[in-house]
């Protein structure tokens, strides 16, 4: 028994040892000039809905709840936004050439498309990330519009 | 207590486990920076064999897609990347230097990709890849003969270089093999 109570001590020690590990937080208050929504003329109704759905990772501002301020889940989202905004950073939307903007901008239909994003485990949580048939059908649009102009 | 017991310490190597992987991924990292650049050192002594390489590997994974071939378009997605990574531009005027970097970014990103996706998004990245690599041979020139393939219904029309007059689509393989037509030839 009294093993027992040791074990539990000691891992409540380390839970709460490890929240005071730091972690990259992927926050930022500067807007960057080359972001998306500041060099393309978007919709209000399609940025609202990028931003909600899209910026948590592909942005420098990850708005975070509580839970995901607390180890080790927080270790398991950071890495997710990094993978994240390797592939693309809507903040640094501007500094892509046009070839590369092309290239995002189809991959980018093509996953809302086929539903791969946002993450099933992203709209677990984040309800309000989820597309309707009509919000997806705005999105698709105006992307597809964007992608033809350049 | 017995649970109990069991649940502290399925959490504790939990933890642990995930700890080391994360060190471990970082590890992998730098084996890879490495390779590259060991890679870039004997570049130097190949600069007439790098487009050739690229346009090598382009066509293998091309085949891959003709057969309908997931595994091996992989294993050629990897391929194309690395010898689009190890393509010198040195020898280019500035303008085309930087018109090449673009491409060859663009290029190697859906390379990487074709590595680790099904054949439907395979052929996607695909169609992006062919064309940054007809606007590559259009700045670097190459020793081969080549076809320039179109076919209609793929995407709104889609491209792609072949080495034979005949067409095999590679963006439905044998579900519709002739679909397409040569719409230029490039030597």
């Amino acid at each position: 028994m009294k093993i027992v109570k040791i074990i539990a001590l000691v891992l409540l020690v380390a839970l709460v040892g490890i929240q005071f590990v730091p972690t990259t937080r992927n926050q930022s208050n500067t807007v960057l000039e080359t972001d998306f929504m500041l060099v393309n003329n978007v919709p209000e109704t399609v940025q609202k809905k990028l931003e909600v759905s899209c910026y948590d990772c592909h942005s420098n501002n990850t708005q975070y709840p509580w839970y995901n301020k607390v180890q080790p889940i927080a270790w398991f989202l950071e890495d997710h936004i990094k993978e994240g905004k390797a592939e693309l950073n809507f903040n640094e939307w501007d500094s892509l050439s046009n070839r590369r903007k092309k290239s995002k901008l189809r991959s980018i239909i093509k996953q809302i498309e086929s539903g791969e994003m946002p993450l099933d485990s992203y709209t677990l949580i984040h309800k309000d990330a989820k597309f309707s048939k009509k919000e997806m059908n705005e999105i698709i649009n105006f992307i597809t519009i964007l992608k033809d102009s350049l | 207590m017995k649970n109990l017991k069991i649940n502290i310490l399925t959490m504790l190597l939990l933890i642990v486990s995930f700890t080391n992987a994360q060190g471990k991924e970082k590890m992998n990292h730098n084996h890879g920076d490495m390779k590259v650049d060991g890679m870039k050192m004997n570049m130097d002594k190949m600069q007439d064999v790098k487009t050739e390489a690229i346009l090598s590997d382009y066509l293998s994974l091309k085949d891959a897609l003709v057969a309908d071939d997931s595994k091996k378009s992989a294993q050629n997605g990897s391929k194309l990347a690395a010898s689009l990574k190890a393509f010198d531009t040195s020898s280019y005027t500035a303008e085309q230097q930087k018109e090449l970097a673009d491409i060859i970014e663009d290029a190697t990103e859906h390379a990487e990709h074709i590595t680790k996706s099904a054949i439907g998004h395979q052929r996607e990245h695909f169609k992006t890849l062919s064309k940054d690599i007809i606007d590559m041979v259009a700045i670097s020139g190459t020793t081969s003969k080549l076809y320039e393939q179109f076919c209609p219904m793929y995407g709104d029309g889609s491209t792609w270089l072949s080495l034979s007059k005949d067409v095999k689509n590679p963006y439905y393989g044998s579900k519709m093999l002739k679909c397409g037509s040569v719409i230029k030839t490039i030597e």
